[in-house]
């Protein structure tokens, strides 16, 4: 019974939602004040009852409810209770559902805390979530019902969910990823919101721009999670494949970033009105394309988990009328938007300013997003156009990706001490001589030691390059730092006093440039630096990798709840000292038949030790895979700064003042008055 | 930002559209072989029954005729091979291919289920599979009087399969070769 | 010959392997291979990054553990041993296995587009600002200039007493 209440409360879900979406719009064109207010008790309704639903499919999942294809499918008794759960959303169904639950929490987040935006806005920015849910809830009940039964005959046991997915990673990873896609569709409400209204100014911008810069830190902390899994879980020492899906989830997080920076110029100058708002759209048509890509099969893809063409018209259909719609309500309505009534004058800005350097920033990370959006389809569009199977890989990806980054570290660097409207090139030049060398002998000499031993055989290009890129944004940032402390007074304790004074966005800014340069550290000296050996082994023998001694103790045979597995047990020694003693797997789970890598490895700041089982060679020898990496770490501790920073953004206290919004025709409630005071 | 350019990006959505619309009955695993319309690769390998027997594109004859890669350990092939039974009692002249086989499973395998085979070529570490970019079992290449494969196929070839794509091509390259 | 030595012992190997394979999509690959010269080694590596496993989902033949990436990485290993550079290798198995297996797709008629966009969008996007950055720098420096001190004062004080101003615009 409990799998019909879940698809009941779906039905009344989607019947909520589309309430939502007409009404409250209807309202804010009629100028019905019960009306435009009924969006928000609709949207937390909706809420309600699609988490009814997720729950009632939790439960059929804690029950082993096979008579339910999906649970039946991506289940099993076995499974231990933690995979239970995060099966609900291990598969095609279930994901969308996790999806529309999210966007159900984003809808009911901005019903709660709008208060103090105009009544208008608050109401059309529900309808067009609205409008987003209707089409979810759609495409879930039509094509992808996760309640869909077996009957009569249902099997007694269930299929397992992906071995891939039995893992701590994926209980947190989609849920955060998730977030961030579905987060980017408030941004693109808020969007069409202003589009419809013609209303864009610094006062949207200040409003929808803590929006924006949560669901950034949703995705940017979903996909660093991303990369950390599939580097222990995959079982092949590699954190970034450029895979398609992975690809799905960094074409958003470009254009947020792109977004994240111009919101900030249209907040604070007014000026890139209708370049953010294109931003806003595309954010979120680049998460609706993901889910396309992933779910429709037109791409292969390692993660393509459930492949369907016939959802992939459906979804298809639904980008057309999101993507399109708002990109055409853009072309039309963008003059209206770039010009403000209430402008008093024209935004005016200096050839070399904070602007001007923001505007290169977007141009970059435009660039880089198009550039993967290109090699991602391009081997589909050849294919349409009859011109072959081509394959695009990493080499292509690195090729372009790698300069695109150095040269948005640059501009990072100028970016922290730019100013807004003007700034003095000699004061740059002035101020930047001292990073500059810092980061040059630096980039020079430490690769020297870095290396295994020091020799010029193994100086690395690539480690200088990295190195200065990394050392030139950090050291800027660090002077910019300094002297923002300094200023006032020379006085000791007053650095300490000012530190405090200090804007949380300030502080977000640099710590999520100094992530970008730890993230950069990771990926640049791990490559470098990487040492990999695949060795045979019988128990017993020992091995030495980059300075590290392993040694092959003994293999044993362990039963687990659902698969049985050879496990190896390794230790590592560094100068004869016991440094870990690691135990990795090769598991076969009993259900799917299927063999599946368990790397084991030793974290460390400044360098993992990495070891997989290959496969069972003559007699009691193993191929095994030994590698040490270097500073690998920093890549998923950048990425953690990153968020942290765009965390510390949000936070900041202007964004929780609420103040009376002007500007606006509509007259406000009493209470978004009265919280405005 | 003038006009015309803000329908840029709607122009590019509706481009790229369509070209996800067209894409979507695309399989993309279905890949090409970059060997049709290309000689077959020369070989030099022994025969399955008659190990003695050295086989090469000389056996084949100039006939027009197919070359099944097949394994025991190929579960498909045992679903296509009935039909291929029934097509070389059609008088189509097939060439067997044993893909990373063991010679006795082999030989067992075609005693039991019948062998459809002029001759089997015995490839057990795969080094004609990789000439011809054989990247599993099934596959089954036409090859013409000339020496030239004209199609290849990955997977089953089954009744329905031949009459798409194989039976107007094997007539056609029949009468081409009697005309001669 | 240690070569043949090599390719028997795999053969025994692959022959195991292959019931473990059919079902398995993705692990990781241990092979132990062993090169005559050791300078070998990195292009072995490079080149079985830069190369795609035919069959599978997505998964370059060093990641991938299916039969035919098996075979295929011992080709690659051979056609090194024979000293053949790391384009006819690349040439080699184009001509068999079509340019589906090149992750580094080769610019020609079909590919120009994908290897030229990029650049001329870097390049687009970069002579957009500096256009604008020099009409802006011409069109009105003095006003510029001049405004520029107040403004930042204004600025530094609003990012320090935390814009109580700005409430009001």
């Amino acid at each position: 019974m409990i799998a019909e209440y879940g698809h009941m409360a779906l039905i009344v879900a989607l019947c909520l939602s589309i309430a939502q979406t007409i009404v409250p719009m209807v309202g804010s064109f009629a100028g019905y004040r019960t009306w435009m207010r009924l969006g928000h008790s609709l949207a937390i309704g909706q809420l309600v009852f699609v988490a009814i639903s997720f729950a009632c499919l939790t439960a059929a999942f804690l029950q082993d409810d096979f008579s339910l294809q999906y649970v039946a499918n991506n289940s099993n008794t076995l499974l231990p209770t933690q995979f239970k759960i995060s099966a609900v959303w291990g598969a095609h169904e279930g994901s969308l559902l996790l999806w529309a639950l999210i966007l159900a929490v984003w809808s009911a987040a901005v019903a709660l805390f709008s208060s103090h935006l105009p009544l208008v806005l608050s109401s059309r920015v529900l309808s067009i979530l609205g409008a987003i849910s209707v089409g979810f809830g759609l495409f879930i009940l039509l094509t992808s019902n996760p309640f869909a039964r077996i009957l009569p005959f249902s099997p007694t046991e269930g299929g397992d969910l992906n071995p891939l997915l039995q893992d701590f990673g994926l209980i947190v990873h989609p849920p955060m990823l998730y977030m961030g896609y579905v987060g980017f569709s408030v941004a693109f409400a808020f969007a069409v919101a202003a589009l419809i209204g013609g209303q864009f100014d610094s006062a949207w911008a200040r409003w929808a721009r803590p929006w924006i810069n949560s669901a950034w830190v949703f995705l940017t902390i979903g996909i660093t999670l991303g990369s950390w899994w599939a580097y222990y879980e995959l079982g092949w020492g590699g954190w970034w494949f450029w895979d398609p899906v992975e690809n799905a989830s960094l074409m958003p997080w470009l254009v947020g970033t792109a977004l994240v920076h111009s919101i900030s110029v249209t907040e604070k100058r007014g000026a890139f009105r209708s370049w953010t708002l294109l931003l806003a759209i595309l954010a979120f048509s680049l998460s609706l394309l993901g889910t396309f890509l992933v779910r429709s099969g037109v791409l292969t893809s390692v993660h393509a988990f459930a492949n369907d063409p016939e959802r992939g018209i459906f979804i298809l259909a639904f980008l057309g009328i999101v993507v399109g719609s708002s990109l055409l309500l853009f072309a039309l309505r963008g003059p209206v938007v770039q010009r403000q009534k209430g402008d008093t004058e024209v935004v005016s800005y200096s050839g070399l300013s904070r602007e001007m350097v923001l505007l290169l920033n977007n141009v970059l990370l435009v660039s880089a997003m198009a550039m993967i959006l290109i090699g991602t389809l391009y081997p589909l569009i050849a294919d349409v156009l009859d011109l072959g199977k081509i394959s695009v890989g990493p080499p292509y990806f690195n090729f372009f990706f790698v300069p695109m980054s150095l040269g948005l570290m640059v501009a990072m660097g100028f970016a922290v001490f730019s100013r807004w409207k003007k700034t003095d090139a000699q004061m740059l030049r002035q101020k930047g001589m001292v990073p500059f060398l810092i980061s040059l002998s630096g980039a020079l000499i430490l690769p020297l030691f870095l290396a295994e031993s020091i020799s010029w055989k193994s100086y690395s290009m690539t480690a200088v390059i990295t190195l200065g890129a990394a050392l030139w944004v950090v050291t800027m940032s660090l002077e910019d730092l300094w002297q923002k402390l300094d200023r006032g007074s020379a006085k000791a304790g007053s650095k300490v006093k000012n530190i405090t004074k200090l804007p949380g966005s300030y502080w977000g800014m640099q710590v999520a440039h100094i992530g970008i340069a730890v993230c950069a550290l990771g990926v640049g000296l791990s490559s470098v630096y990487d040492v990999q050996k695949d060795v045979r082994m019988v128990p017993g023998d020992r091995v030495e990798v980059a300075g590290y001694e392993f040694t092959f103790d003994s293999l044993d045979f362990v039963q687990g709840p659902n698969f049985g597995a050879s496990r190896g047990q390794i230790s590592a020694y560094k100068n004869d000292r016991l440094v870990a003693v690691l135990y990795p797997e090769k598991r076969k789970y009993e259900a799917r038949n299927q063999v599946m890598t368990e790397a084991a490895l030793d974290a460390g700041l400044t360098r993992d030790l990495y070891v997989s089982l290959g496969e069972p060679l003559k007699g009691d020898a193993w191929a095994i895979r030994l590698h040490v990496k270097p500073f690998v770490r920093c890549i998923w501790l950048g990425g953690l700064m990153i968020g942290l920073g765009g965390l510390l953004s949000v936070m900041d206290k202007r964004y929780r003042r609420r103040r009376k919004p002007s500007t606006h025709s509509v007259p406000q409630s009493s209470a978004t008055k009265a919280a405005a005071q | 930002m003038n006009r015309p350019t803000l329908f840029i990006p709607f122009a590019l959505c509706l481009a790229l559209g369509a070209f996800l619309f067209f894409s979507l009955g695309k399989d993309p695993l279905d890949l090409p072989s970059a060997l049709v319309g290309e000689p077959f690769p020369e070989f030099a390998l022994e025969e399955l029954h008659e190990p003695e027997r050295q086989l090469s594109t000389d056996d084949f004859d100039g006939q027009v005729l197919l070359v099944n890669v097949w394994a025991t350990w190929c579960f498909a092939c045992r679903i296509e091979h009935p039909w291929l039974n029934s097509l070389a009692e059609q008088g189509v002249a097939i060439v067997g291919l044993n893909y990373k086989d063991h010679r006795k499973l082999a030989q067992d395998w075609l005693r039991e289920r019948g062998d459809p085979y002029q001759f089997s070529i015995f490839d057990p570490r795969g080094v004609l599979g990789i000439d011809l970019g054989v990247y599993g079992a099934p596959e089954t290449y036409l090859v013409d009087a000339e020496g030239i494969i004209r199609h290849r196929r990955v997977g089953v070839v089954d009744e329905r399969v031949w009459n798409e794509e194989f039976r107007d091509l094997y007539q056609q390259l029949m009468d081409d070769a009697n005309a001669e | 010959m240690p070569s043949n030595l090599l390719s028997g012992w795999g053969w025994l190997k692959q022959i195991g392997l292959l019931l473990l394979l059919l079902s398995s999509a993705a692990m990781a690959v241990e092979d132990v291979v062993s090169f005559s010269d050791e300078s070998l080694r990195p292009r072995y590596q490079q080149l079985l990054e830069e190369l795609r496993c035919p069959k599978c989902q997505n998964q370059n033949l060093a990641d991938s553990n299916s039969a035919i990436s098996q075979d295929l990485r011992a080709e690659v290993q051979r056609l090194l041993e024979q000293q053949l550079t790391d384009a006819e290798i690349k040439e080699y198995l184009k001509n068999r296995y079509s340019e589906f297996i090149l992750y580094r797709p080769e610019v020609n008629r079909a590919t120009w587009f994908l290897w030229a966009a990029p650049v001329l969008l870097v390049l687009l996007g970069v002579s957009i600002v500096l256009r604008l950055s020099r009409r802006k720098q011409s069109s009105d420096p003095e006003a510029a200039v001049k405004s520029v001190r107040s403004v930042d004062q204004q600025q530094r004080l609003d990012e320090l007493l935390n814009s109580h101003k700005r409430g009001s615009e």
